[in-house]
């Protein structure tokens, strides 16, 4: 059976929840390899757990001589273990740096991309994709028709599936052009662990926009009382009150969760084009006019500063 | 290295706020509805004369650059108003359908043309097919560096410098000129053209360049050369308004609660 590469998002190591989806991915096409590009250090626990997610071969490239180097050495490392293995596809998260390192990737195996895939099925010698476009308005369907199909897929795009594959860990020797190590990041600030998921992988969001006044703690009450993600409007962003990092819209995050619940949010197509495709919308806006209710599964116009902490305290008195 | 030329890339997108549809052959349609300069180029075009404002010792060109129909020419005469020296308008029937692929040869054979600038400058995505990786593909055929997602931009001799907001951290990166350099709308406002600068464009030089004329073979691009297919566009059914109701000393909270319940969120 065929390798299928995937790229493994790691922070320090800790593997992130979207890698273990593209590794059930790569399982319906054909066998999972995992390419860990880390911390020498760091590669046995980042190998275990991918492993444990389906992982049959997992390539570990030390980055020494790589790490802040932004993307360029390691689409350079995915060439030259595509051109070792021969895969039947490569799969990337569609983080900003995944579609980077795929845009070089694809140029440089002359192989056809597909960006922010939601979905990835076999259709008998077809890989499929499924893209939301259009603020969602649309569906595609499209496969890769030149070379090795380069997929960069969407968090939440399938179900992270539990169970052992082989696991041979091979170390992989990668040579780096110097042009490659050109760009640099030259300092780093960690943003402050909040202690709740990550807003792209979240199944639960919880936003609020310019009805808020800035005061989030009632949005983050019901956040936590759900489990969720926090999120903000543009307008949040601008006004300084979250930073961009929590934005969900066209030129912020965009987010496909089970629940997402708008607060304070008029729903411009800006936001909407960030958050249509959620399975489920909830609004809470005093404007009774405001377009977001035109999404909702449900609505309330009320003031979110006294029907949120209300929620959320009944929640936490029913979970006991 | 001094900093003489400045390519802006720029992109004619159809209005977001209109009616955006795809053609027959599964492509966008770009030529049967209202079009404009896709927002997110304008703080490309705004970054990069503010790089040439702040470097007034430097004789520097910024030109701005498009591939599109003829109706394309609108986003350069934009960037031309709000201050761009001048404009390069690719311009061929076989390209309608370009994949991203296809585009980014595109652009690179016409930067070529044109003259590799030592700053090559990108926004964040095209409102419309949104796939942020024309800068990337860009940078790899013309074997340069990027530096992306920029929230601030600063450049001193060769240096460039960035700040952007990644997923985990605040990061600053470097880059050495020759690069290309992506910026988000975090950057700043972009400026509108003054009647001064709207009268000046209708003088500065825009040169339509053709596939023959950048070297690029009509087979190359197009939807026939895109090395990815669609097989089927779908439009997503319009979503019908849910249940509104309207809070009284406190129902809102109580039926929103059980909304949440009814559909096992709590």
């Amino acid at each position: 059976m065929s390798e299928v590469l995937v790229l493994v998002d790691h922070v320090d190591g800790a593997v992130k929840k979207p890698t273990y989806e593209l590794l059930a991915i790569a399982k319906r096409i054909g066998s999972p390899s995992a390419v860990f590009i880390g911390g020498a250090d760091q590669a046995a626990a980042a190998a275990d757990a991918v492993k444990a997610y389906g992982a049959d071969k997992v390539y570990v490239v030390d980055d020494a001589e790589i790490k802040g180097y932004l993307v360029a050495p390691k689409a350079e490392v995915l060439e030259q273990i595509a051109a070792a293995s021969s895969p039947a596809a490569i799969l990337v998260p569609a983080s900003a740096e995944g579609k980077e390192i795929a845009g070089r990737l694809a140029i440089k195996l002359s192989s056809g991309l597909i960006t922010d895939a939601v979905d990835v099925q076999v259709n008998g010698s077809d890989i499929v994709t499924t893209q939301s476009v259009f603020a969602g308005n649309f569906t595609v369907d499209a496969k890769v028709v030149k070379g090795t199909p380069i997929i960069a897929v969407k968090p939440n795009a399938a179900a992270p599936e539990e169970g052992a594959g082989a696991g041979a860990v091979e170390q992989f020797a990668a040579t780096i052009s110097d042009g490659a190590k050109t760009a640099q990041i030259v300092a780093s600030q960690p943003r402050q662990a909040t202690g709740r998921p990550e807003l792209t992988e979240a199944a639960i969001v919880v936003s609020g926009g310019r009805g808020t006044g800035g005061d989030f703690t009632a949005v983050e009450g019901l956040a936590d009382a759900l489990g969720a993600a926090v999120g903000a409007s543009r307008a949040a962003v601008d006004s300084g009150w979250k930073p961009h990092a929590f934005q969900v819209g066209q030129t912020g995050k965009v987010v496909s969760p089970q629940l997402y619940v708008a607060n304070g949010i008029s729903g411009a197509i800006q936001h909407r084009a960030g958050m249509q495709t959620s399975k489920t919308i909830i609004a809470v806006n005093k404007d009774e006019e405001a377009p977001i209710f035109e999404l909702v599964d449900f609505g309330v116009v009320g003031d979110l500063h006294s029907v949120l902490p209300a929620v959320t305290a009944e929640i936490v008195k029913r979970k006991g | 290295m001094t900093l003489s030329n400045i390519v802006v890339l720029v992109k004619y997108v159809p209005d977001a706020t209109g009616d955006r549809k795809f053609e027959a052959d599964n492509t966008v349609d770009r030529v049967g509805v209202d079009g404009l300069l896709s927002e997110l180029d304008e703080y490309a075009v705004e970054q990069a004369l503010q790089i040439k404002e702040k470097r007034p010792d430097e004789e520097i060109t910024v030109t701005a650059l498009t591939v599109g129909p003829a109706a394309a020419e609108a986003a350069v005469r934009k960037a031309l108003q709000m201050g761009a020296d001048k404009a390069v308008h690719v311009q061929d029937d076989a390209i309608a359908g370009s994949d991203a692929i296809a585009t980014s040869l595109v652009l690179a054979k016409a930067i070529e043309k044109i003259g590799v600038p030592e700053l090559i400058v990108g926004g964040l995505a095209s409102t419309d097919g949104g796939l942020s990786v024309v800068p990337a593909m860009l940078a790899e055929r013309l074997g340069l560096p990027q530096v992306t997602l920029a929230a601030v931009v600063e450049s001193q001799g060769d240096q460039v410098r960035i700040k952007r907001d990644g997923d985990s951290a605040t990061e600053v990166i470097g880059g050495t000129l020759p690069l290309v350099l992506s910026v988000t709308d975090q950057s700043g406002e972009a400026r509108y053209p003054s009647f001064k600068g709207i009268m000046a464009a209708k003088k500065k030089p825009l040169e339509a360049l053709t596939l023959a004329d950048i070297g690029v073979d009509a087979s190359e691009v197009g939807i026939d050369a895109a090395w990815t297919k669609v097989e089927t566009v779908t439009e997503r059914p319009a979503r019908t308004a849910g249940e509104i109701v309207k809070d009284e000393d406190g129902s809102g909270a109580t039926a929103l609660v059980e909304f949440l319940a009814s559909k096992k969120f709590i």
